[in-house]
């Protein structure tokens, strides 16, 4: 359950920022989580409910952007969607891969007012 | 500028809002970009303790497995058999506790036990107070044993020089598939108990085939910490490390 720990990142790194623009409410929050990113979806929201409990966000609407995993072939060169890290090159069947996209986690924007 | 609308707004930041109609009186929600990482506090932790690694020649070393895997065994074995050798320190992981830092300090080496109370994994910041009270020697190898969980702490970097993964023959030999990001993080896996193989379905080619899928660089050793067998592969491979480090 990193999750939490995820979560109260995320409302650190609002709170700061918020700070820095001084702003008392942050009315959306943008976050780019990648597919490959070791974040389970269903643990995030529920810990999202928890965690943004009488902070900064609780009333923020969020906005999540998955993004899907890529990767490089670094046999044949092929560039290639990655569902998951034990996914084969379709074009040569090698595991030699580069993850391009996939491995995202950040805070990309915030409305603030 | 207003990228919305492209108006004059006050200060630095864009201005827009949704549903935005031109009333430019309601400019007052910013849009602020942020882009950072969201671990990036726990990076930074993680980059100065690495530096405090560097500085002082540690070889700071994450051993990470689920619970029962013999980490605290492997670290028992280890600390015993190369004393005089090498330096070590320890600092151990667990949820409660001192029970595994009484176990490595019982063999004479320096220990710190973190309990994380509910937490699941260790996080830099931790370690970083850790090492605060323990003060690891100059040119010493630290072994830092993480919580027994394969999905958490895969995500958080304590500064560690190298990650280790650990995993038993009594444990499924599809377990590198079904916990991806452990293995693809790490650079070392120990394959542990390979005394038990005899007694267990554990197909010791296909778990080191499945490692490889996830992880194409990864290192892997077979060890028995009850029979010995193994582990002077375990003990050149750390050799290898310390003298690697000395060099830099």
């Amino acid at each position: 359950m990193h999750e939490l720990s995820i979560v109260m990142s995320i409302v650190d790194i609002a709170q700061q920022q918020a700070e820095k623009e001084q702003a008392s409410i942050i009315d959306e929050i943008e976050i780019d989580i990648g597919c490959l990113s070791s974040i389970e979806m269903n643990a995030f929201e529920f810990a999202w409910k928890q965690g943004v409990k009488e902070t900064i966000l609780e009333k923020a609407e969020k906005k999540i952007n998955r993004i899907k995993g890529r990767a490089k072939c670094l046999d044949c060169e092929n560039f290639f969607p990655l569902e998951n890290l034990y996914d084969a090159c379709p074009v040569c069947g090698e595991h030699f891969l580069d993850i391009i996209e996939g491995k995202e986690l950040r805070v990309k924007s915030l409305v603030v007012s | 500028m207003c990228a919305t609308c492209g108006c004059d707004a006050d200060g630095k930041v864009t201005l827009h809002e949704p549903g935005h109609h031109h009333d430019h009186i309601d400019h007052h929600k910013k849009v602020v970009d942020v882009e950072k990482d969201v671990l990036h506090e726990n990076n930074l932790l993680a980059e100065r303790n690495r530096g405090y690694f560097e500085a002082k020649n540690i070889l700071a070393l994450n051993l990470v497995s689920s619970p029962g895997s013999g980490k605290t065994t492997l670290l028992e074995r280890t600390l015993t058999d190369l004393k005089g050798e090498l330096d070590f320190a320890v600092i151990e992981g667990d949820q409660q506790t001192t029970n595994d830092a009484d176990r490595i300090h019982a063999t004479g080496t320096k220990v710190v036990q973190i309990n994380t109370g509910k937490g699941c994994h260790l996080d830099s910041h931790m370690v970083m107070h850790a090492l605060q009270g323990m003060k690891p020697k100059q040119n010493s190898v630290l072994f830092i044993e993480n919580v027994g969980n394969l999905v958490c702490p895969a995500m958080f970097d304590l500064g560690e020089k190298e990650r280790v993964v650990i995993i038993s023959v009594t444990e499924g030999d599809d377990k590198p598939l079904k916990y991806p990001d452990m293995f693809h993080s790490s650079t070392l896996c120990i394959i542990n108990k390979t005394d038990l193989l005899p007694y267990v379905p554990f197909d010791i080619k296909k778990v080191k085939a499945n490692a490889k899928k996830i992880n194409h660089q990864l290192h892997i050793i077979e060890v028995s910490c009850t029979s010995g067998e193994g582990l002077e592969l375990w003990y050149d491979w750390l050799k290898t490390k310390v003298l690697a480090s000395e060099t830099v």
